[in-house]
């Protein structure tokens, strides 16, 4: 361990794990907190041409980086061969389909991202934070790209470097060694993918958890009873708490 | 059979002066909030006219409400469950603001600050979307009294048929007011289309509303619903609607749109109901029979055996009685002069209407006749085409018969009392001719053109005896430390100087439920003793604050003389 970095540990150690806490704890704070604001936000009222076609094509395409990243980062290489997937096949596979889907998710994002920046409707509801998140995904999105074309011509098998590390930080003992010798545009797609994990739960992109499934079996109309409950605090608006000393 | 009740209203449209008061006090109480400046849950249309959002009623265009599949199953016109979840991110059927209506401010400081001597300053038009400068289009009153009629009003859905008569005879022009409010339907599309669940009718009253925690922003309410009564906030991203005002309707005071109607042309009461007959009413085959299916739904609330399923089905008593006053039920089924909006849409609306005279008298007035010649109106209802079939259109799905008998009926109204004014006789045949008696058309011109306050709003209040004893209790407990042995009970502790408590009138003391005696121990105060007269060891302070004192906490308080006295005597 010695021949490792303090910068190595903190970004291939102590980011990830900082990041999953952020992420779980944020999460849950959100929940409890701000269910009002846990919302797509959608701009769709605002603006539609554009919509249309980069909102489907950028979260189309990114289910398909997802399913990409699931195979090839978290199921390990040994299992994808133990059903009988050469490596051959893998490649040239993960080549194809991971190009297809660069290619949409990148006319998807560039699409959205023009429409957030240059229509002004559109910019006027964007804040922040949203920002932060676009320019985070871009950075991810082309650090994410970059390779996958690279690969067409120059095989980098990260199944047997990032894929370890990767895999290492569930059992809790990654292998620090392998990303400091990765390509960097490998670490650069790596630490901003858990940068956004830890902004994740103070963005709208909470809306991907409340992807609503389960109005595929839901009854049609929905009928609530209006029940009695507890009266909040006098004076407090629901609140659970106020400041001491302070009159209402 | 199920019985539940639905808060529901009718409006009259003959008396709609357009005058928009409704829809502004609508605004004014829930609408005036960045994020809905173009959302009107109430607003008044012209019609002929596109409407708010333009060509709403179209639902080729937008796809909202049911419609029946080939089997003849009931399903949402904009398509099945899992096709809604694969166009989540890009709603297809979604109007756009400007549907709608760009909403837009003025720069009035630029009039303002104008420099003195500048000849007509005027203020530009700022978006209130952007801030931005902006040349206004369109809004929700863009068509008031037929404006640009000639260029919009054709595009009117329910001309459909009917364009080329009305290109002709666009001098014999006629047009009425059309108030429109969110439907709160006993089939509502709007709660089906919402893939999050955050949408409910409510088990009590029908009144629909959204869980502002539970939405997450989909849209699909917003393009399911035919009306077009759900809105999109764009600054907070969840969806509003019309709430029928229910903080209102609960407390059994009228929405606040009837409440402030100057023409007094809308009526709230309840309609009891078959929830098991619903979704086969909203099912029948054929869309001209659709009104008579929700007739068919609704339940006499004056037949015993409804009664008894009523409480059975746990509707109080005085619910069932309110809906033996109702004005709406009166107006919709003992009189059936009242008609649901767009009936073929399959939600079974809950907002009726009762369809203006007014076009066809003021026609009859036109070619010189006397317009309330029941003879000469008769024959005028019977000849017109339009404006008949466009009110079919509206009201009926297109069944011209139903709109005529209920003219005739409402023209009958006018001619007995006219009568009856005038000291003419009155024919004793027109009331059976129109299929009603004598008694009922008196009744009908009690109800619409009389109409006292207590008659058009019967409004049972909302059941909250348990919300009640939970006050009760809460207003008991209002300081956490102050119950019997708490902390709060041992000294000159906090004693609430917040709360209800703090409100007393001066003087007025209340006793603590236990005092400490001389003998040092505490005992319960069963008395009701304030420690005024007799208990001189008593120290709780609740008796001897005054109000001024109470505001201030115990810890900001200054000694007083008095303060300290007491607690010398402790």
């Amino acid at each position: 361990m010695n021949d490792v970095s303090t910068w190595a540990i903190l970004l291939w150690v102590v980011l990830p794990y900082a990041a999953l806490a952020i992420f779980i704890v944020g999460h849950i704070w959100r929940w409890k907190y701000d269910q009002f604001g846990w919302t797509s936000r959608s701009t769709q009222l605002q603006e539609r041409k554009m919509l249309k076609w980069g909102a489907p094509l950028f979260h189309y395409a990114t289910f398909a980086a997802i399913g990409g990243h699931v195979l090839g980062i978290l199921i390990p290489a040994r299992w994808v061969s133990g059903i009988g997937i050469s490596e051959h096949f893998y490649h040239w596979f993960a080549a194809i389909a991971g190009n297809i889907a660069a290619v949409l998710v990148i006319i998807g994002v560039v699409v959205l991202a023009a429409r957030r920046m240059f229509v002004a409707r559109v910019r006027s509801a964007t804040t922040g934070v949203d920002y932060l998140a676009l320019i985070l995904l871009l950075i991810i999105i082309l650090t994410g790209i970059v390779p996958t074309v690279v690969n067409l011509f120059d095989a980098y098998d990260y199944r047997q470097t990032v894929s370890l590390w990767f895999r290492g930080l569930f059992s809790l003992n990654p292998d620090v060694s392998v990303m400091t010798t990765a390509p960097f545009i490998y670490q650069l797609h790596a630490a901003s993918a858990w940068l956004i994990w830890a902004v994740w739960p103070f963005t709208r992109l909470v809306h991907a958890w409340s992807y609503p499934l389960w109005y595929l079996w839901r009854p049609y109309v929905v009928f609530r009873s209006r029940r009695a409950k507890a009266p909040s605090e006098p004076g407090t608006g629901g609140r659970k708490w106020r400041r001491i000393g302070v009159p209402y | 059979m199920r019985v539940m009740a639905n808060v529901s209203m009718v409006m009259n449209i003959d008396k709609c002066i357009g005058c928009h008061t409704c829809t502004v006090t609508c605004k004014q109480t829930w609408t005036n909030r960045p994020g809905t400046e173009y959302v009107y849950f109430n607003n008044v249309e012209t019609k002929p006219g596109i409407g708010y959002p333009k060509r709403y009623e179209d639902q080729e265009q937008w796809h909202g409400g049911w419609t029946l599949d080939k089997k003849g199953r009931l399903q949402l016109k904009a398509g099945g469950r899992l096709r809604k979840l694969l166009s989540i991110f890009y709603n297809p059927d979604l109007p756009t603001i400007d549907d709608y209506g760009d909403p837009w401010t003025y720069d009035y400081q630029s009039v303002l600050n104008a420099p003195l001597g500048t000849p007509n300053p005027s203020a530009h038009s700022i978006s209130a979307l952007t801030g931005k400068d902006m040349t206004v289009q369109w809004g929700s009153n863009f068509e008031d009294d037929l404006a640009g009629a000639p260029e919009t009003a054709l595009g009117d859905p329910n001309l459909k048929g009917l364009e080329e008569q009305v290109r002709m005879e666009f001098e014999n022009v006629f047009m009425f007011y059309l108030p429109r409010i969110c439907e709160h339907c006993l089939n509502p599309s709007c709660v089906a289309s919402c893939p999050s669940g955050a949408m409910y009718k409510r088990e009590e009253d029908g009144i629909v509303l959204v869980d502002q925690d539970k939405c997450r922003g989909w849209r699909f309410c917003v393009s399911g619903c035919p009306y077009k009564k759900v809105y999109f906030n764009h600054r907070t991203g969840k969806a509003e609607k019309c709430t029928f005002c229910f903080p209102r309707i609960e407390s059994g005071q009228p929405t606040i749109c009837a409440e402030t109607c100057v023409g007094r042309l809308r009526y709230l009461g309840l309609f009891l109901y078959d929830a098991d007959k619903v979704l086969d009413a909203a099912a029948t085959p054929d869309e001209k029979d659709l009104y008579q299916a929700q007739l068919d739904v609704f339940l006499d609330p004056n037949d015993p055996e409804v009664e008894a399923a009523a409480i059975r089905d746990g509707i109080p008593y005085d619910w069932i009685q309110a809906a033996r006053r109702s004005p709406v039920y009166d107006l919709a089924v003992r009189h059936k002069v009242a008609l649901p909006l767009h009936p073929e849409y399959r939600t079974l609306p809950m907002v009726w209407y009762v369809p203006p005279l007014s076009p066809v008298a003021d026609i009859v007035h036109a070619q010189g006749y006397d317009h309330s010649d029941p003879d000469r109106v008769f024959a005028t209802i019977d000849s017109l085409r339009i404006p008949i079939d466009y009110l079919a259109n509206l009201f009926t799905a297109g069944d011209t018969d139903l709109i005529r008998s209920v003219l005739r009926k409402l023209t009958a109204v006018r001619a007995t009392q006219r009568a009856k004014q005038l000291g003419l006789p009155v024919d004793d045949g027109l009331a059976a001719s129109v299929g009603s008696t004598p008694e009922d058309l008196e009744d009908l011109y009690r109800l619409l053109a009389i109409g006292k306050y207590s008659d058009r709003y019967v409004i049972p209040p909302a059941h909250a005896e348990e919300a009640g004893r939970l006050m009760g209790q809460h207003e008991q407990l209002f300081c956490s430390l102050d119950y019997d042995g708490g902390p709060g009970m041992g000294g000159g502790g906090p004693a609430g100087p917040h709360g209800i408590s703090s409100f007393q009138p001066t003087g007025t003391a209340s006793a603590a439920s236990t005092f400490r005696s001389n003998d040092g121990h505490d005992h319960f105060n069963l008395l009701g003793s304030t420690g005024e007269a007799f208990t001189a060891g008593h120290t709780h302070t609740h008796a001897h604050q005054n109000g001024a004192e109470s505001a201030v906490p115990f810890w900001r308080r200054k000694k007083t003389p008095g303060l300290a006295a007491e607690a010398g005597s402790a």
